[in-house]
């Protein structure tokens, strides 16, 4: 497994193996297959793929936030040194917040629109044994401004602000207890391009001041390219490819990986006309026998339609490609 | 495709029955795919299978009552006060008729308000609710001002009043009755709907099509309120099932009419459970509990089956991983 | 009146200061909510126009005035030389909006859940080709159901909407329009709301239409790099208006508007480097309700001077074919405001 730049102290979280699979009437389908990472104090992981992939799925299953028919059928979620699958919810209530926070896609949906921003974030307060008004009221105005809200608007609905001003109230509730860890599931992808870049340089910078580790859920790579340590590509519910950011960007291994970054026109360089990646990703109840991608790549080996390939290290990067599989195919690579 | 279980996207109301997970291709280029998906989720689904037997049952009595129970519900020829027996399964009553015969008779006057007000109510509902959410401003507001008056109005009162003044309601009195009292609380939930609706972007890609604005009502907008319209068929059958009983029991319906009301009314008036005559007034109560009960049933089903979240979740323990 | 000379000049759509208010607030306090303010576009023949810019900045609105969903307050909007105010009958707005139809941004609502897909096409074919037959509207769908590659039309067309992606949702939105034969379609913000990747395939749809099918296109967005992507022009809004428009190479090379380097600055792209600790601004695009004279920018703008927050900086022509709205804006050098 890729560890990641020199940080200090064990790993925060530490996924091994875990599965995710939705029961339902018409049989099981299994969301995420097999997912191990590892997050350091500090480090910031970006997981990308697109829509069905597992992405936001594998996010609910760290946090334990899944729902029936969903469940956690394999694998361990070690936070801190302590296996959160199994965990009661009033086990998991000790950690959740304090040492664990969730920021969620649409701030409109999380929010409650009734109440005012301050009452939502005294609630949260209360919720964790934080109950006195003048530490309540401090903390609060902390945070927003932390965010780079004017404590004004504690007195604000949801309604009365804008997209990317909830989104950083969003942020802001998920810093009262700095946090080890904050997990966030495409927090800008409501907003426009000057609020979404504005909300992703914040994000870094209270990385950078408060150290806590960030996992940042997306569908859009060029977006974490600055401002992740590691990257992890999702396809099919597997890991496609996870490594460094800037290794992955400058030369990315697997097939899929490249055939994302073409997918982005660029604003500057030439123009020259790209083609995506034709086809869609496979149904989930009914996976392929071998390579999940293989349908779709323009690499694709005889092999790749019968032998599912495993993870293999290349360099500081794990790839699932047979390419890479060390047992002669690295010459079929064009 | 079949992926993962449909994620309502903010502001959309909830998955109904016609967005269901997708039939596979071959499903897909049937006609009939809806029916038989449908069929499918009926039997998968316990509440619906249950109301739908029920029910079933019930319509069978109300088509061919004379092949089940052969004596005439209304002769009085019979001995007064028997207990069950081989001749008379339910016994008889201190008039003299056959209690089996008169409740499978009396299930077809049951059925037809039910169903007759069922109908109607959700007719007018639609009507009004709609109308009012689409034409707006002033008529939005004074057809919202009829809906709230009839709601405000104490029900039972109103129909009492009513049906004295209408004296000895007959089936179609009864099924008038209770649509007029019964449309105005559908009503304000269609409205609800309506209006949920009225920014959907294929109502406006219809519009900008060109086409005419009681087209795009009865057309695009109706239609998607299907679910919608079934619970509250089923809600105003429901009601006017015990309504329409009560007030044969309270005899302000036709005392000589065939139906489990009326037969609570005469069991009360010969003080049938005072004097043991328990089946008199059990029958008759029981028919109305299991019909009503066969209406709400599919009720909470139809809900269950378009709205996947509502479903009983099985407990699972939680995964100790290893 | 319009000489051959002329007749060649005007463009298929263009707008005269075309304007939108809306009245907002209760009866007690009555504000005017400047959506569109004075606004001149042109889209040409076979050209794509990018009209870029952040929310609330009237994009949409202004496809809405072109879609005669809205009237405008005061302005005019000139189609193939005739003035839209002009066409009163229900005959001529459905002659209109045959011929300019709309696709909207979100493919889970744009289309009706309970029909299958080919409802719309074969309804739009009825309304605005009459003159065809059963069978002819039927081959007609198929046809365009083919050109936006939703392959093979007939299976395609007989499944309902939430058995298609996203992608493909927003594909029969454009076969939805097609079959119409327009000249000029009004895409809203038409791949904001698909994946990333699944975005390409959609654009390249787009250029096709515009190659092979000889229709133009409004693209509304606010991601420049899709815009750089399909569009031989661009048009910047912001607050209502104009900031900026021109080839958009041109535009993009050679940003003359601050508001235009913001756009520019904000767009992520993995091979530029990186400039943080330059952010200041959040992003904060204004609600223009009853507005003062003054450029709109000025609060966000480092460059603004006394003239800036004084006067409405007019939309003048800096370089051929590029208009600029800004006081501070030099044709010879590029001011640096946001990089």
């Amino acid at each position: 497994m890729p560890t990641g730049p020199a940080s200090s102290g064990p790993a925060v979280l530490e996924v091994s193996d875990l599965s995710v699979e939705y029961v339902m009437d018409a049989g099981s389908v299994v969301a995420v297959d097999r997912v191990s990472l590892a997050l350091s104090p500090g480090e910031f992981i970006g997981i990308v793929g697109e829509s069905g992939c597992g992405k936001s799925t594998l996010l609910f299953g760290i946090a334990q936030l899944l729902a029936p028919p969903a469940r956690i059928t394999g694998g361990s979620v070690v936070f801190n040194g302590q296996n959160m699958v199994g965990l009661t919810d009033k086990q998991l209530a000790a950690v959740r917040w304090k040492d664990l926070s969730v920021v969620m896609q649409s701030a409109m949906n999380a929010l409650n629109p009734v109440k005012s921003i301050g009452a939502q974030l005294k609630d949260a307060m209360r919720a964790h044994g934080v109950t006195e008004a003048d530490r309540i009221a401090d903390r609060s105005a902390q945070v927003l401004q932390m965010v780079g809200i004017d404590p004004v608007h504690l007195r604000s609905y949801p309604h009365q602000l804008s997209g990317g001003m909830r989104q950083r109230s969003m942020i802001a509730m998920a810093m009262l207890f700095t946090p080890d860890l904050i997990i966030m599931d495409e927090p800008t992808s409501a907003l426009d391009v000057v609020a979404q870049r504005s909300l992703m340089v914040q994000i870094k910078e209270l990385q950078q001041e408060f150290g806590f580790a960030v996992i940042f859920v997306t569908h859009d790579m060029s977006l974490v390219s600055h401002f992740s340590d590691h990257l992890m590509v999702m396809y099919a519910g597997q890991v496609a490819e996870t490594g460094d950011t800037r290794a992955l960007f400058g030369s990315p291994l697997h097939p899929y990986t490249a055939g994302l970054m073409e997918a982005f026109p660029s604003i500057r360089g030439p123009r020259r006309q790209l083609s995506g990646i034709p086809g869609s990703p496979p149904d989930l109840a009914r996976p392929p026998e071998g390579c999940r991608f293989a349908p779709r790549c323009p690499q694709v080996m005889p092999q790749c339609a019968t032998t599912p390939p495993g993870l293999y290290q290349v360099g500081g990067t794990d790839v699932r490609c047979l390419q890479y599989d060390g047992a002669g195919n690295a010459g079929s690579l064009p | 495709m079949a992926m993962l279980p449909p994620v309502p996207s903010p502001g959309a109301p909830p998955v109904r029955l016609l967005e269901l997970a997708p039939a596979t291709d071959q499903q897909a280029r049937r006609g009939r795919a809806g029916l038989r998906r449908l069929v499918r989720a009926v039997r998968a689904n316990r509440k619906a299978s249950t109301g739908t037997v029920l029910l079933a049952l019930f319509c069978l009595v109300a088509l061919v009552p004379g092949l089940i129970a052969h004596d005439n519900p209304n002769a009085t020829i019979y001995p007064r006060s028997l207990g069950p027996s081989a001749r008379h399964l339910l016994g008889t009553t201190a008039l003299g008729q056959d209690i089996f015969a008169q409740t499978v008779w009396g299930t077809r006057q049951v059925l037809i308000i039910a169903v007759g007000v069922g109908l109607l109510s959700t007719g007018i509902a639609v009507l009004i609710g709609v109308a009012a959410a689409f034409l707006g401003g002033l008529w939005d507001g004074s057809l919202n001002l009829l809906t709230d008056v009839l709601l405000v109005i104490p029900l039972f009162p109103l129909l009492i009043v009513i049906a004295t003044y209408v004296q000895n309601a007959g089936t179609m009195v009864l099924v008038l009755v209770l649509t007029l009292t019964g449309w105005s609380y559908t009503a304000r939930q269609l409205r609800a709907q309506a209006l949920s609706l009225r920014n959907r972007d294929f109502l406006l890609a219809a519009r900008v099509r060109g086409e005419r604005r009681m087209y795009i009502v009865v057309v695009e907008i109706i239609p998607t309120m299907t679910s919608l319209l079934v619970a509250s068929f089923l809600t105003n059958a429901l009601y006017a099932v015990l309504f329409a009983s009560s007030l044969q029991f309270i005899g302000l319906g036709d005392p000589n009419s065939d139906s489990w009301g009326t037969m609570l009314y005469w069991a009360e008036n010969n003080e049938a459970l005072q004097t043991g005559q328990y089946l008199w007034a059990v029958v008759p109560g029981a028919c109305i509990a299991t019909l009503g009960a066969a209406f709400a049933l599919l009720n909470y089903a139809f809900d269950e089956i378009g709205n996947p979240a509502l479903r009983p979740v099985r407990r699972i323990r939680a995964n100790r991983a290893g | 009146m319009t000489g051959p000379l002329l007749a060649a000049a005007e463009p298929l759509l263009r707008t005269e200061g075309l304007t939108k208010h809306f009245k907002i607030g209760n009866a007690l306090s009555q504000q005017v909510l400047h959506a569109v303010d004075d606004v001149g576009l042109s889209v040409g023949e076979r050209q794509i126009v990018a009209l870029a810019g952040e929310s609330g900045s009237g994009k949409s609105t202004i496809a809405r005035l072109l879609a005669k969903i809205y009237k405008p307050t005061s302005g005019e909007i000139y189609f193939q030389g005739k003035p839209l105010s002009s066409m009163r009958s229900r005959a001529d707005t459905l002659h209109y909006t045959g011929l300019v139809p709309m696709v909207f941004q979100d493919p889970f609502s744009s289309i009706n859940p309970v029909f299958r897909v080919s409802h719309g096409v074969l309804r739009g074919l009825k309304l605005h080709r009459p003159e065809l037959s059963r069978q002819q509207r039927y081959a007609e769908a198929l046809r365009v159901f083919d050109v936006v590659g939703l392959s093979p039309a007939a299976e395609v067309m007989q499944r309902y909407p939430h058995e298609l992606s996203g992608g493909q949702r927003q594909r029969v939105g454009f076969a939805q329009a097609l079959a119409l034969r327009p000249r000029l379609i009004l895409a809203d913000e038409p791949v904001s709301m698909l994946d990333v990747s699944i975005r390409i395939g959609l654009l390249n749809l787009m250029v096709q239409l515009r190659d092979s099918e000889d229709v133009s296109i409004l693209y509304i967005t606010h991601d420049l790099a899709s815009a750089r992507y399909v569009a031989d022009r661009l048009v910047i809004m912001y607050a209502a208006q104009i900031a900026e428009a021109g080839p958009i190479e041109e535009v993009l090379a050679n940003p003359r508007h601050p508001y235009t380097q913001l756009l520019l600055s904000a767009v992520p792209d993995p091979k530029a480097p990186l400039g943080v600790g330059a952010e200041t601004d959040k992003g904060e695009p204004p609600k223009v309700i009853d507005p003062t004279p003054g450029c709109r920018f000025r609060w966000r703008c480092p460059l603004a001077t006394g003239e800036c927050h004084s006067v409405t900086p007019p939309l003048r022509e800096l370089l051929p074919a590029h208009t600029v709205a800004c006081h501070v804006a030099r044709a010879d050098a590029v001011t640096e405001a946001f990089r």
